[in-house]
């Protein structure tokens, strides 16, 4: 690493130098510059990151935002904050003509694309360089040639970069096609040229199989697709996914940064990654050429194996600054092939960070400056293992469906050197329906891979989110696991151990484990909620200090008995759809402060809390002697409070009624009563006695329910009557000017103030405007008649 | 189990008081008034009390248990198969957050009549709404379907006394099938009966008052008045209901056949009649609603006056356990102890500022503070003698001229008989002390920790002298003389009677006379006696009493308590 002062000098003569270019700037924009001001393309945790390390580095930063994020993190993290366009990224964070606007408009040299969004548009890099803006990352020859999968094979096979053994030849003689399988190896996938969705796919494991499953596939492509063209490849049947960190500069060289493996995927994205890779003994096999051995150690040889093959894969195209080569590692034969390449910084780039102790933000800025290399190949560490866990707003029973909402609660563990949160959202924030609903990235590191292990479990129990569902309990559990902590970690991981990770509801053992976690969760709940009421009406009391104080002592005093509290919690078993349980939860305020709490289905479990309060959300409580810390967030949503609480490693949500809904039935709208039998269904009748003003509607119109229909004058005011539902007006013979006489007067009933005939008062709601009319009956009424 | 407790508790008291003892010396060095522990916890009177009194609080506990669930479980059931909540329940869920409930005289009512009536069928009692004091009135439809007893009545009334004397809205949760009939001649037609009830709304209404009727049940004949005289009133659909007369009762005067809620359902009368105010979906919407209408009360009943007090928002806890109270009292009257002991576990920090203590010894006066709050305690240790009443009459006027509460805390067999005494004047003196009580316009709050005999009932501030507040403690005993005493008078007299007929009277005779009187005298003046009567406030566990003393002047704290003035001292 160049000495503080080299650093200290670079600055220097880079504002010198920056003066020297803004004199010059219009007549030779591609000067190479130095950057003094990034505009981040992006939002969310990358820009804030992004933001982070060039605030470091002196530089200063410019926020792009959609109206969806006039508020949020990474505009209030930036120096100064452009307004791109509407919420739908394709109006703003992929509109590259408003962001190379808004970089022109402030100034900023730079351009960070991050990830997503325009970080792989070739199209857009070029829009950088053509406008004199430098943009953070390769050159968009590279993005260009990478982003092609078929193109980058080809290129990669010419770089002599290993790719999945297959046939793609036009000759689909059968005979011919068995041959190439048989040079291939078993077991073999069969798939069609065109379509998808599985459709016509065969796997084959042996020889013998070959001729029917590819005379199969070829019938269903041809019904399903239209073209029997088959391709051959080699079928692998535990993958791995793992991926090398590459970094070059713009002088031709070209390091790797380790792999990271990021195989623990849903919905084929990625929730864990690791790095360095776990190379557990059976995959202890490197191979370039085929030939694959067993060692006991030979990681360090696989690494750089692994390491060179991408290094090779990046200078085929050119390539400069960070990028990713990602290889597929057949776990049982050891072998690993090109995948593809990922031309910009990855969402895992932190557990790079983690375990070679370098900033790759920095880096990429340094290159883009046209800076060498900072340091070379042999001088990177390696040092510990680091994992990375994702934590998304989704829903995990629901096959981890994105969720939106609001963060009414986020607090996540305390960052350190070894702990990071990359996040881009706040308390209060909206995770929208627009963007990917990413909350934050958990980085840990640990000496080895099991200390790593132990504190992403400890960080991930601690992580606190509500107002949404996460994946956090499943991220717990999927870490939590055997297989995983054994390193024994695949692309099927997730489906492999589907009944390990979701609590199955026939299984009667392991629910009333949940149910009895549950249970205590919600006593804690009790406790720690009635403490914190009680405390802060204490304190909010007007005039506490005063005489009123000591009604207020805690435990409440009552004449000869313990005062009492119930409460009624929702448990909404995430793991169970079949839905929520009611638990009625009884306290008893004892004497010396602490509660009785017993729940009362099951009164036998009766525990002793005592509760202290520490902050807003954080309690210690000692529950049958057991003392632990609790964290609580409460919110209200709609009619109902909804409770989270945190104890040890568990996570258990609550819903309490506090209000009711209010029913609409016609109880409560003030609809003074009338005499429903003397007009039909449908009429209206005049309000009061009076004179008609004007007439709103005529015969035969079509109105809809609440429409003026006709305005009267009465007493000096002005009364609308208004059509007490759709329908057609009929038989209404009034003219303005005319005088009408009231319900009382009439009918000689005994409401006085007899308003509309309603359909509202009718059961079947909705009446088809078609079938209905309004007809007019006497001077007073006009009434809607349903055929 | 509540002898083990006590067993338990009075071992580690001996312990702690020892270090208390400690503690106090220290205190004692720097400040004057730090009272002693004064209790001999190694004397054979000390256990026999706390056997005694250990007797009678677990006495006291198996009442109150039963008379905490109502009307028994059948009643209890069926209340809730109503979506309705018992009565305390609907006070617990009106209260603020962890707020305290004072309620009074729970054992109203105690074998008073053939049927047993727990609480008198209404539940009573002070507790702060959104900072506010309020006196509830809570009507308990699982005792007789909450009608008024001679003895609802008269506890309905108590509230509202100390309701009006405390100016604290009144919040009455009504649930109740009106007088109960085959008693109307003791319910309706006196001053003190039925009607006194919707007399005393009105004149609180128009002392600014605030009354709120909360219809959480029926609501029937006179008990229609209620809502309907409070200034605010909430309805609940369903199980609220008002009429005067219900559908039985129309049925027969006018053939009219119409169900309850179409009579007098919340729908009539939030619509209709305009009788009540708010519309309830359920109860707890209705008890809601109630919460609300306190938030909005303001100054309503507030005089500026009130609440202008001298009180340090932070206090000591006494230096002795408060429970050791309930092993202090004799339970036989003959007993001396030192008052001092009692007043050292009741006031802040224990400090006592002792008034003319070398003069008239028998009477204890001086001031201290209970939660904060500044006080004037009075206490008996022994026979009341000329020099102790005239002490006892200074202090009063001591406390009444600088606004502080006074506190009484009696054990007293009277005042000294006998010709030395009677021609020092001991009426004269007595005199000064109970035109001084009875003048004192301060709070006052009487507590009766042993006997109340005779005249030193009333200057100690018996019932007769309106306290704001009065209890017993379970070992008190009421009443104009000793059972002894009396027997000998009332046996002298029958004697006198007897000769004059010329009737010859055995000593066997007369000997199972006087045991009569002697047992009458004892059921007589017994605080359970007492209480059913409402001669008092309720009974407390002497461990509650400075909890209940500080809640108790805290609630008459909300008057103006005005001028003193007295009349004519005889000098």
């Amino acid at each position: 690493m160049p000495s503080f002062a080299t650093v200290l000098r670079r600055k220097l003569s880079g504002k010198a130098f920056h003066f020297r270019i803004v004199t010059v700037r219009e007549f030779s924009a591609s000067e190479p510059r130095r950057i003094e001001k990034i505009l981040i393309a992006n939002r969310g945790e990358i820009a804030c990151r992004i933001m982070r390390t060039a605030k470091r580095l002196g530089i200063q930063t410019v926020a792009v935002y959609s109206d969806a994020d006039r508020y949020s993190l990474h505009v209030k993290s930036a120096d100064e904050a452009v307004h791109i366009g509407p919420p739908p990224a394709r109006l703003s964070y992929l509109n590259a003509s408003s962001i190379l606007d808004a970089a022109v408009r402030t100034g900023a040299q730079a351009i960070h694309p991050g990830y997503g969004f325009l970080s792989e548009s070739a199209d857009f890099a070029q829009l950088c360089e053509d406008k004199g803006l430098t943009f953070i990352g390769p050159p968009a020859s590279a993005i260009r040639d990478m982003g092609d999968k078929s193109a980058s094979k080809r290129i990669m096979g010419a770089a002599g970069v290993p790719l999945v053994p297959g046939y793609h030849g036009n000759d689909q003689d059968i005979d011919l096609m068995k041959l190439e399988a048989d040079k291939i190896g078993y077991p073999i996938l069969i798939k069609p040229t065109h379509g998808g969705g599985g459709k016509g796919m065969r796997i084959v494991q042996s020889p013998d199989e070959f001729v029917e499953a590819f005379l199969g596939a070829q019938r269903e492509a041809a019904a399903s697709f239209g073209v029997s063209t088959i391709l051959l490849e080699k079928y692998i049947t535990r993958p791995r996914h793992i991926e090398v960190q590459i970094f070059g500069d713009k002088h031709g060289n070209v390091l790797h940064l380790y792999e990271r493996d990021c195989s623990v995927q849903r919905r084929h994205q990625k929730i864990i990654e690791e790095a360095p890779a776990v190379m557990f003994i059976s995959c202890l096999v490197s191979s370039c050429n085929g030939n694959s051995f067993v060692q006991p150690n030979v990681s360090n040889d696989f690494r750089s194996h692994l390491g060179q093959a991408a290094v090779s894969a990046a200078k085929a195209v050119g390539y400069h600054n960070a990028g990713t080569v990602e290889f597929i590692v057949d776990t049982v034969s050891g072998q690993f092939y090109f995948m593809e390449m990922n031309t910009r910084l990855q969402v895992e780039h932190p557990v790079t960070e983690m375990i070679v102790g370098q900033d790759l933000v920095e880096w990429q800025i340094r290159v883009a400056n046209g800076e060498h290399l900072p340091i070379s190949q042999s001088q990177i560490p390696l040092s510990g293992h680091a994992f990375e866990a994702r934590i998304y707003a989704e829903n995990v029973p629901k096959g981890f469906l994105p969720a939106t909402g609001v963060l009414h609660h986020y607090h996540h563990v305390p960052v350190s050197p070894t702990v990071r949160v990359e996040t881009g959202v706040e308390r209060g924030d909206t995770v929208s329906m627009h963007y990917d609903p990413m909350i934050a990235k958990l980085v840990v590191w640990g000496e080895n891979r099991t200390a790593a292990l132990v504190k992403l479990k400890d960080c991930l129990s601690k992580f606190q989110v509500a107002g949404l569902p996460t994946n956090i309990n499943f991220l717990l559990k999927l870490a939590s696991h055997q297989a995983f902590e054994n390193g024994d970690v695949e692309t099927h991981f997730i489906e492999r151990f589907q009944d390990d990770l979701f609590v199955d509801p026939s299984n009667s053992l392991l629910v009333d484990k949940v149910a009895g976690a549950a249970r205590f969760g919600a006593t804690l709940a009790a406790a720690c909620l009635i403490e914190k009421e009680n405390s802060e009406f204490r304190e909010n009391l007007p005039g506490s200090k005063g005489i009123n104080s000591i009604w207020y002592s805690s435990p409440p005093f009552r004449v000869h008995h313990c005062a009492r509290h119930t409460m009624e919690l929702e448990w909404e078993n995430e793991y169970d759809s079949s839905g929520s349980k009611l638990l009625k939860i009884s306290t008893t305020y004892k004497e010396d402060g602490s509660y009785l709490i017993e729940a009362e289905e099951d009164s036998s479990q009766c525990v002793e809390v005592k509760v202290t309060c520490i902050g807003n959300h954080d309690f210690r409580v000692e529950a049958d002697g057991v003392i632990m810390d609790v964290c609580l967030a409460v919110y209200s949503k709609d009619q109902t409070q909804l409770i989270h609480i945190w104890h040890g490693s568990h996570h258990h949500h609550f819903k309490q009624r506090i209000g009711l809904e209010l029913s609409d039935d016609d109880d409560l709208e003030h609809k003074p009563r009338f005499e429903k039998s003397s007009y039909p269904q449908g009429s209206v009748v005049a309000p009061m006695a009076g004179l008609v003003v004007k007439l709103l509607v005529k015969d035969g119109t079509k109105v809809e329910g609440g429409q003026p229909i006709l305005v009267l004058e009465a007493m000096k005011m002005e009364h609308v009557v208004k059509a007490p539902s759709a329908g057609y007006v009929h038989g209404l013979h009034l003219a303005a000017g005319q005088q009408v006489s009231d319900v009382s007067r009439s009918n000689n009933t005994s409401s006085s103030l007899s308003f509309l005939n309603s359909f509202g008062k009718s059961r079947d709601h909705a009446p088809k405007l078609c079938s209905s009319r309004v007809s007019y009956r006497n001077f007073d009424t006009i009434s809607v008649v349903r055929n | 189990m509540l002898g083990i407790l006590m067993r338990r508790s009075v071992a580690s008291a001996s312990r702690k008081s020892l270090a208390a003892l400690q503690i106090a010396q220290t205190i004692r060095n720097y400040s004057l008034g730090v009272l002693p522990d004064g209790v001999d916890w190694n004397s054979e009177a000390f256990s026999r009390n706390s056997k005694a009194m250990d007797g009678l609080i677990s006495d006291l506990q198996s009442h109150i248990h039963k008379v905490l669930g109502g009307g028994g479980t059948v009643a209890v059931k069926r209340n809730r198969s109503r979506n309705k909540l018992l009565p305390r329940e609907r006070i617990d869920r009106l209260l603020d957050p962890g707020a305290s409930f004072l309620e009074l005289s729970q054992l109203a009512g105690h074998e008073l009549y053939e049927e047993s009536l727990p609480s008198a069928g209404i539940i009573t009692g002070i507790g702060p709404v959104h900072g506010r004091l309020c006196m509830f009135v809570a009507n308990d439809p699982t005792v007789k379907g909450g009608t008024y007893y001679p003895i609802t009545v008269k506890k309905h009334l108590r509230a509202q006394e100390i309701a009006a004397h405390c100016k604290l809205p009144c919040i009455y949760l009504v649930d109740s099938g009106g007088a109960f009939l085959p008693k109307q001649a003791e319910v309706f037609p006196d001053r003190e009966n039925f009607g006194r009830i919707f007399y005393n709304q009105s004149i609180m209404s128009a002392d600014g008052i605030p009354q709120i009727a909360l219809v959480l049940g029926s609501c029937t004949a006179g008990g229609a008045y209620i809502p309907a005289m409070a200034d605010e009133s909430v309805m609940v659909k369903g199980n609220g209901t008002i009429f005067l007369a219900g559908p039985p009762l129309v049925k027969a005067a006018t053939g009219e056949e119409v169900s309850a809620e179409d009579l007098g359902g919340a729908s009539v009368h939030c619509k209709t009649s305009g009788v009540s105010d708010y519309f309830a979906q359920d109860e707890l919407h209705g008890l809601a609603l109630g919460r609300n209408i306190i938030k909005n009360l303001h100054m309503a009943g507030r005089s500026l006056k009130s609440g202008l007090q001298n009180i340090n928002s932070e206090y000591k806890e006494p230096l002795y356990d408060v429970k050791e109270l309930r092993f202090i009292a004799p339970t036989e009257h003959k007993q001396q102890f030192d008052i001092r002991s009692v007043i050292a576990r009741i006031v802040d920090g224990s400090e006592f500022d002792e008034f003319k203590k070398l003069y008239g010894t028998t009477l204890v006066t001086g001031f201290g503070r209970i939660f904060g709050q500044p006080v004037g305690i009075i206490g008996n240790n022994g026979i009341l003698f000329n020099e102790s009443a005239l002490k006892g009459a200074h202090f009063i006027q001591l406390c009444t001229q600088r606004n502080i509460p006074l506190v009484f805390l009696q054990n007293i067999t009277g005042f000294m008989v006998g010709s030395r005494s009677e021609a020092n004047g001991i009426a004269k003196s007595g005199a000064k002390m109970v035109m001084a009580v009875s003048c004192a316009k301060v709070p006052k709050v009487t507590i009766i920790i042993g006997g109340s005999f005779g005249a030193g009932n009333y200057a100690m501030c018996g019932r007769a002298y309106s306290p704001d507040f009065m209890y017993l403690w379970p070992n008190a005993k009421i009443s104009v003389m000793g059972g002894a005493q009396a027997a000998g008078v009332l046996a002298q007299i029958e004697r006198g009677n007897k000769k004059k007929k010329g009737i010859e009277w055995d000593e066997e005779e007369e000997e199972k006379f006087k045991a009569k009187v002697v047992e009458a005298y004892e059921r007589e003046g017994n605080s359970y006696y007492s209480t059913a009567r409402l001669w008092d406030d309720g009974i407390i566990d002497p461990a509650d009493t400075r909890k209940v003393i500080g809640l108790s002047i805290s609630a008459s704290m909300n008057r103006d308590p005005g001028e003193t003035k007295y009349g004519v001292f005889r000098m």
